[in-house]
């Protein structure tokens, strides 16, 4: 923490993502010059970045989650590559245990055909384990390179550089996220069941007479109630995930506060910020794995035809 | 906290990792897994034959060496038998054999008695006829006399 920052300030600028977009002509920058026409920047404030509306991307929630990925499918396309059905070793026998477990857990939970499930699960599970696991990366490492490399190359203030290192804690990264798991359940009911059985799912469910004069007057309490559990799903999933994170990315930030606070708050700190670091190694996984048997589960429900599904009440 | 194209952005970089993932990642892990699996099982199997095939062969090699002893024992029994019997014979063919040669030196011994006796009959004949012409002073004819030295022989 910088002397010259309040907490208040130190935590909102660890809280900025590194924004790109574009701001109108006559735009009054955080240094003051107002813009002479439209332009496409990175966001020196908080309040330029609100600014900039939805067309406008965080380079860093995308830079590290790209990144990651490819690590993610580096690693395992190159262990798949190498990978032999004698003794396995090594990097191999380490992929092979969470393919195998991933395999468990989708099977457990999955018992339709989908080849895409499985494969989903281990990516979902290894991508977003990775993306949470750099918020145990102390919390000012990254940033604090980031910004001291760019006012080194550009002379920009460090203060204005914002570069946030957990896509996790992104709200953008994981709607996204369950945004994509959403348009799959969509895709793959109207797939399985059809258009009209996918309506029907979700206009003669849960209540049902079998008298067609009744069930039309059902059918806008029925649509409701269908519409808030399959639009609450993705919400849900990708509102977890950011909460937990977020939350404890928060707690990170506030324990590197006391770091400054005397020689006793940076004993303490040293000691929170480990303890806090041990827990969160459950928590990351926990997510992860969260995330990815929900999807499954999600899929699973899009596949379950009406037949089965009426058994279900 | 801004909702915006970062959202969209991390859909289609979701999209992408797993269509990678699916086409290039799982298949080819979960084959060879599989397949390691399914040598593992032909493993066991044949390990569990082999380890009956050692059991069967086991068992026969045991019957095979009782079988073995028996037929030992039975081989031994009749080279025992025979030898008592070669033994048997070879005293059997020695007694015979003496008794044949006891049998041949009691003839021969025989024989020299008789011709002992024939001689001495013979010389006893003419010593007798020899002495009773001494003690006759007379010449006796001999064989006149005939019958009676041969009774007298013949009483020897």
């Amino acid at each position: 923490m910088a002397a010259e920052q309040t907490a208040t300030g130190y935590i909102q600028h660890h809280l900025q993502n590194l924004a790109y977009g574009k701001l109108p002509a006559g735009y009054t920058r955080a240094d003051g010059t107002v813009l002479s026409e439209s332009t496409w920047t990175i966001a020196h404030s908080s309040q330029e970045a609100a600014d900039m509306g939805f067309w406008a991307v965080h380079l860093d929630t995308l830079g590290w989650s790209i990144g990651l990925g490819m690590i993610f499918c580096f690693l395992f396309a190159r262990a798949a590559k190498k990978a032999t059905a004698g003794v396995p070793t090594g990097f191999q026998s380490f992929v092979e245990v969470i393919v195998d477990f991933i395999d468990k857990t989708v099977k457990d939970t999955f018992p339709h055909r989908n080849s895409m499930v499985a494969p989903m699960a281990l990516t979902i599970f290894v991508w977003v384990f990775l993306m949470n696991l750099m918020d145990l990366v102390p919390v000012d490492w990254l940033p604090m390179a980031y910004a001291q490399g760019v006012s080194a190359l550009t002379g920009a203030d460090p203060h204005h550089v914002y570069f946030k290192v957990v896509p996790t804690t992104d709200l953008n990264a994981t709607l996204g996220m369950a945004l994509a798991v959403f348009a799959l359940m969509i895709f793959f009911s109207v797939k399985e069941k059809g258009l009209v059985g996918f309506v029907k799912e979700l206009t003669l469910h849960p209540f049902h007479s079998g008298k067609w004069y009744i069930d039309i007057f059902l059918i806008p309490f029925n649509f409701l109630l269908e519409a808030v559990s399959l639009i609450a799903k993705p919400v849900s999933l990708g509102l977890r995930l950011f909460g937990n994170l977020y939350a404890g990315e928060m707690i990170f930030i506030l324990i590197a506060i006391v770091f400054g606070v005397g020689v006793l708050g940076f004993i303490g700190a040293g000691l929170l910020q480990m303890g806090w670091a041990i827990f969160h190694i459950l928590v990351i996984t926990l997510q992860a794995f969260v995330f990815m048997v929900l999807t499954t589960v999600y899929m699973a429900m899009a596949h379950d035809r009406e037949d089965e599904h009426a058994h279900d009440h | 906290m801004n909702i915006n194209l970062t959202l969209i952005g991390q859909s289609i970089t979701f999209l992408a990792f797993v269509w990678f993932c699916w086409k290039f990642v799982w298949p080819a892990l979960l084959g060879v897994m599989q397949e390691r699996e399914q040598k593992i099982a032909t493993g066991l199997q044949e390990a569990e034959r082999a380890e009956k095939d050692l059991e069967l062969a086991q068992r026969k090699a045991v019957e095979q060496l009782k079988e073995a002893k028996a037929q030992a024992a039975e081989i031994i029994d009749g080279a025992n038998k025979r030898a008592n019997q070669i033994v048997d014979e070879a005293k059997e063919a020695a007694r015979s054999e003496g008794d044949r040669l006891k049998a041949a030196a009691q003839a021969e011994i025989e024989q020299e008695v008789n011709r002992a006796k024939e001689q001495l009959r013979s010389r006893i004949a003419a010593l007798s006829v020899a002495g009773a012409e001494k003690i006759l002073s007379v010449n006796i004819d001999a064989k006149a006399h005939d019958d009676m030295i041969e009774k007298l022989a013949a009483e020897l």
